[in-house]
């Protein structure tokens, strides 16, 4: 069991607590450093989806898992995101410029969207998301123009500056650092009032409110981070897999970005990557599962889909705070071994919150 | 007199054919505790949310060191000067007490959006300030050992205190507390009672309060408004206001004219 003696507030505030935090965190980015040269093609190209879903799942989090505000239409904002990158690589703008692009445009479209988030809440914002996503997927499908339509599009390697990232362990830095600089900027939102405030919007608008937060700038505000995070996954999500389709960005990928945050932990960002992680290999286990079952159940064609509504009500019923939470449980078990106890995470019921004033 | 800090006139709204506040006046002066008491129904929570600005007035007006407090946006009243704790306590479930107590000091937040997302120097510095703050406010309401624990397991007494710390924390002009004793017990309304007094006298914050407790009342206020049906009864000091025969009918009910009590029909 570790203490830490605290002697000064900036301990509070730096990101990283202890020594033992140091030494983990350093060691896997050692180990993601290195990470071209232990893996395989394959595993490095998975790794690289697990990267760049955890964009998108920051994005989410931050306004689902902080802010309390729901999407079921977060895949419209990859595939802006997504379909702006390509068609600005095809124009030959250099890669950084185009990725800004892509992650103001996705931002912009977040804040048209948001604005319905300030008059409806709840499953009803759900449901303006969800309509949303579906003009989206319409919009990218009939404006072939531009999109190409549901031929598709396809996507130019990244390259600036007369220097094009076409192999698998160039872009895999690129998204590694995108990444790390993403994580960085949620981490210290959340540590300085802008996080705090959403975080108060997320348990309680009414005394958020008389705390002096304005409501509709950072519900606003949350929703504009979100997109533009979306989008810049989107972003390289389109170099990734290099051909564009709008049924890339239904409803099906909503919901796999939703069931990423529940399943990694709602309001921690460790549960985007452990959500990020889930949502890459269970498609692999459930293939190679599939060799295991009997035929009639193993080759239909719904078994993923299956699978992945079982594991989300299984989550939401027996570990709401996600494979995050139980990490943490383990964890603690571990360090205070053998104390643990089986009602050590349960929270009390909070009967006491008013809700006279919805 | 000097000009009171707050000041209410003819204050009135009505949600549909309820009359909830019918035409009530007050000023609240400087450095005084001022309590709303009457029965359930009375309307005193119903006061608060005007001034707090969750309720528009049907008519009437509020005045705040002489800005009229109705033009305000409700978010832009805790930068006038104006805290409030909730009758049912509104705090963020799922923070830690000292990230309730941060929110507290938002509206003195001195950072941008940028600023915070590069956590500059600046930001830190804010930060570092805030928690100055905070820990002021800590170790004025004994809050130290609940610091970093989560308000979703915290007792009902402690949740209490910490709704008061957070609205500190905002260093208010004026502190609207609703019903600061109901839910703790003898001990914990003592402290509760010894806390107001010195946050008037130590802190210099005026507090208005509502309040059951006839014994914290007297105790801690200086001035007392009885209210009934969202009607004005009494005002007075605390000793004045319990004597007053339309107060104690209020509550008790007369024993020869029960009809005097319903509002007649209009």
């Amino acid at each position: 069991m570790r203490f830490i003696f605290k002697t000064d507030y900036d301990q509070d505030i730096r990101l990283v607590k202890h020594g033992g935090q140091a030494f983990w965190y350093g060691l896997l980015g050692v180990a993601l450093l290195l990470a071209p040269w232990l893996l395989s093609e394959y595993l490095l190209a998975q790794l690289i989806f697990v990267l760049i879903y955890a964009v998108v799942g920051l994005g989410l989090m931050l306004l689902a898992g902080f802010t309390g505000q729901f999407s079921i239409g977060h895949a419209a904002f990859l595939g802006v995101g997504a379909y702006t990158q390509a068609v600005l690589a095809a124009a030959g703008w250099p890669f950084p410029l185009a990725l800004a692009c892509a992650a103001t445009l996705s931002a912009i479209v977040g804040i048209v969207v948001g604005l319905p988030a300030l008059r409806v809440k709840g499953i009803y914002l759900g449901i303006a998301t969800l309509a949303f996503g579906f003009i989206v997927e319409e919009g990218m499908a009939r404006w072939e123009s531009v999109t190409g339509g549901n031929a598709g599009l396809h996507v130019k390697d990244p390259s600036f500056f007369g220097w094009t990232l076409n192999t698998n362990v160039e872009f895999y830095f690129l998204c590694l650092a995108v990444t790390v600089l993403a994580t960085l900027t949620i981490l210290n939102l959340l540590r300085s009032p802008t996080g705090r405030a959403f975080v108060a919007i997320r348990d309680s608008e009414i005394s958020a409110q008389s705390m002096g937060i304005h409501l509709a700038r950072y519900k606003t505000m949350s929703f504009a981070l979100s997109a533009g995070l979306a989008g810049l996954g989107g972003a390289l999500y389109a170099h990734k897999i290099k051909f564009l389709s709008p049924e890339q960005f239904s409803i099906i990928q909503s919901i796999d970005l939703l069931l990423m945050v529940v399943v990694g932990g709602l309001g921690s960002v460790h549960g985007v990557f452990f959500g990020a992680i889930f949502l890459i290999t269970m498609p692999q286990l459930i293939a190679i599962g599939k060799d295991y079952l009997p035929e009639s159940v193993g080759q239909s064609p719904g078994l993923q889909l299956v699978v992945y509504g079982a594991v989300l009500v299984a989550f939401v019923m027996f570990e709401p705070h996600g494979l995050y939470g139980r990490w943490l449980k383990i964890r603690t078990y571990l360090q205070i071994f053998p104390f643990y106890r089986a009602g050590m995470f349960k929270r009390q019921k909070a009967f006491q919150k008013s809700d006279r004033l919805k | 007199m000097s000009e009171a800090l707050l000041s209410a006139r003819d204050l009135t709204v009505r949600f549909g054919g309820l009359v909830a506040v019918n035409k009530v006046s007050f000023d609240v002066q400087r450095g005084e505790v001022f309590t709303l008491i009457g029965p359930n129904g009375a309307g005193k929570t119903t006061v608060f949310n005007l001034i707090s600005r969750i309720y528009q007035p049907t008519a009437g007006g509020i005045r705040f060191e002489g800005e009229d407090l109705i033009a305000q946006p409700p978010h832009a009243v805790a930068a006038l000067g104006i805290a409030r704790t909730f009758q049912n306590i509104e705090l963020f479930e799922f923070a830690s007490v000292l990230q309730n107590l941060l929110i507290g000091t938002h509206t003195h937040r001195r950072t941008n959006l940028w600023q915070d997302m590069l956590f500059t120097g600046a930001a830190r510095k804010a930060e570092l300030h805030a928690r100055r703050k905070a820990e002021e406010v800590i170790d004025f309401l004994g809050l130290q050992r609940h610091r970093d624990s989560m308000v979703a397991g915290l007792p009902y007494g402690v949740r209490k205190v910490v709704e008061l710390a957070r609205a500190l924390c905002a260093e208010p002009k004026l502190l609207l507390l609703d019903e600061p004793s109901s839910g703790l017990n003898v001990e914990e309304t003592e402290d509760m009672a010894f806390w107001i007094e010195d946050i008037q006298s130590d802190l210099g914050i005026t507090v208005l309060m509502v309040e059951h407790d006839m014994s914290l009342v007297s105790k801690v206020s200086d001035r007392v408004l009885a209210m009934n049906q969202g009607e004005v009864l009494a005002l007075g000091s605390p000793a004045e206001v319990q004597a007053h025969p339309g107060v104690i009918e209020a509550y008790l009910g007369s024993t020869d004219d029960l009809s005097s009590l319903r509002r007649q029909p209009a």
